[in-house]
């Protein structure tokens, strides 16, 4: 641990602090930074503010939540894939891979089916998450396999699969002229509809997940050295990965189910993280929820101001994500092999 | 089912060669020694008590395990692979203490590699990886290390190296097992031989008594050829 962690984690919070500062700002109604610091100064010490109302209304009220969400689900979308890219020791893998994400997506299509309000779709969607990656861990449990992590990754795909099926299914018989359009914005991802009430039960299970990985960040060393040296080193490998998949799922699912879909965070921010501070699950946690937060709200801005319409996260996500993958395949040798 | 009607014992301050074809149960029994498995039938004791009585943290403080040469997927540095031989000494949530770090940066500094503490594992030659395991073996502060194969993939010199830290930590009252494919490994750096063949024990005592021509055409089905020094008496085999 000579190198130091200090350069990465300062990169780290220059980027999300920068990103916060142009959520703020940007967009058609825009705020300058002096009235920004001036309105958070205002409010922080209780006097009034000289700027006009409608800029406190943007910065509280329109952008405000949309951007506590971006970085809460860019952050939770980042450290679970951090966490599940240690866990089954393969730097391919992203939070949805035990079918979190298409879990969630068949609950949401289901509660848009059923005419569920907002807090009904959303509940679906987190309970849908979470019920998959159970299935998911259950039958993988039930295959006796001498490597279980690979078992568990094949059943999370062929269960993904299931559901994905299920989502189709629903679609097809879905009204074409309301419920379809719902479901098919809900699966592309948006935070556009986001408000101050969405962020409790976003919030919420964000911060319990994160905090359980982040207590077993040292384990988390551990957990992603093979199966059998992990139990040799004392470590009860089971219940570890039953606590570390069931904290990565939360946090995923509560994402999933407050923005829809939106892929790539998972999978490319955690690399940016490896290659900034290294693969040790102490520095690597904090600075892979640093950079998704920042990095899904530069996307989340861009979906805003880009084009006259609100483009869907889960196309920026892809559009970006895709060309930097390959660029981070290219020169993989260097972060991780 | 392999592993019938076996019995291993391994004492403190001796090393202990395991012996035996491909396919003949050797990594079967170490991983049932070292409580990855359960075995069959029987029961394999440390200290009179038996295995699945120890937690898994309990059992690590007493055997540290050495797994063949592999390149992990991600590249932690070599002081974090140390550092995680700590682990059954902290709690679930522990960082390491100053003490995990001293005993780690003890370890690099026996096996002379403390200039290697910085650089990823990943980028090490397999002589330095196989170094680097067994500091984390030490750090771990076991009373027996066993070793899958701690000479596989290294070159001739690295080899040499390696048995002579066998028989070090055999000085420094460690008990060590290790397995190997090379009977003149075995010849060098243990003090016993255990033979195994199809799950069976085929021999087993000092390894002068057991490494013999006959026994190790025996064990391996094949034909062995024996060279001796005119000025020391010392053997070595060949695959004849």
């Amino acid at each position: 641990m000579t190198r130091s962690a200090l350069p990465g984690l300062g990169i780290a919070t220059a980027f999300i602090v920068v990103g916060l500062i142009t959520a703020f700002t940007v967009g058609r109604y825009p705020v300058s930074l002096a009235e920004l610091i001036d309105v958070l100064g205002a409010h922080l010490s209780g006097r009034p503010s000289a700027a006009p109302p409608a800029v406190e209304n943007v910065i509280f009220l329109v952008r405000g939540p949309r951007v506590v969400a971006a970085v809460l689900i860019g952050a939770a979308l980042a450290v679970a894939g951090t966490a599940f890219q240690g866990l089954f020791r393969n730097p391919l893998v992203s939070p949805d891979i035990l079918g979190a994400s298409s879990g969630a997506a068949l609950g949401a299509v289901l509660g848009i089916f059923f005419s569920l309000g907002v807090v009904g779709i959303e509940s679906f969607a987190f309970l849908g998450g979470i019920a998959a990656v159970a299935a998911v861990y259950c039958v993988g449990s039930l295959l006796r396999a001498r490597d279980p992590v690979l078992v568990l990754v094949l059943t999370g795909v062929v269960i993904g699969a299931l559901l994905g099926a299920g989502v189709g299914l629903v679609k097809y018989l879905a009204d074409p002229y309301n419920q379809l359009p719902a479901m098919t914005f809900w699966l592309l991802g948006s935070l556009a509809s986001t408000t101050a009430s969405d962020l409790v039960p976003l919030a919420g299970p964000v911060l319990l997940g994160s905090a359980v990985l982040v207590a077993l960040r040292w384990r988390m060393n551990v957990m992603s050295l093979p199966e059998e040296e992990a139990r040799a080193l004392g470590v009860s490998t089971g219940p570890l990965r039953i606590a570390i998949v069931a904290a990565a799922t939360l946090v995923t699912s509560a994402s999933v189910a407050t923005s829809g879909i939106i892929g790539w965070v998972g999978l490319v921010v955690p690399h940016l993280a490896r290659a900034l501070v290294g693969p040790d699950f102490p520095r690597l946690l904090p600075t892979a929820a640093l950079l998704g937060g920042g990095y899904l709200l530069f996307i989340d801005t861009l979906a805003r101001v880009a084009a006259p319409v609100e483009i869907p996260l889960g196309i920026l996500t892809a559009v970006i994500g895709t060309p930097f993958f390959i660029w981070l395949l290219a020169g993989m040798q260097r972060t991780w092999s | 089912m392999i592993g019938r009607e076996l019995e291993v014992t391994l004492s403190r301050g001796e090393v202990l060669a395991l012996l035996g074809p491909n396919g003949s149960g050797k990594t079967t029994l170490l991983k049932t020694l070292l409580g990855l498995i359960a075995p069959l039938e029987g029961f394999a004791l440390i200290d009179d008590k038996p295995l699945s009585a120890y937690t898994a943290a309990a059992r690590a403080r007493r055997i540290a395990y050495v797994p063949q040469v592999h390149v992990p997927t991600f590249a932690f540095t070599v002081e974090s692979i140390v550092l995680m031989g700590r682990t059954a000494h902290g709690n679930l949530f522990s960082a390491p203490s100053s003490a995990d770090r001293a005993a780690a940066s003890e370890a690099l500094a026996r096996f002379g590699i403390t200039a290697l503490s910085a650089r990823p594992y990943t980028m090490l030659s397999g002589g330095e990886r196989q170094l680097v395991l067994l500091a984390r073996a030490l750090a771990q502060e076991p009373q027996y290390i066993v070793l899958d194969e701690p000479t596989a993939n290294l070159d001739f010199g690295n080899q040499g190296k390696v048995m002579r830290e066998l028989r070090a930590l055999a000085a420094a009252g460690h008990g060590v097992l290790f397995t190997t494919h090379d009977p003149n490994h075995a010849l060098r750096a243990a003090d016993r031989a255990f033979l195994m063949r199809e799950g069976k024990c085929l021999a087993e005592g000092p390894v002068r008594d057991v490494l013999t021509r006959p026994q190790l055409e025996a064990l391996y089905g094949a034909p062995v050829e024996t060279l001796t020094d005119p000025a020391t008496g010392a053997t070595a085999f060949l695959p004849g």
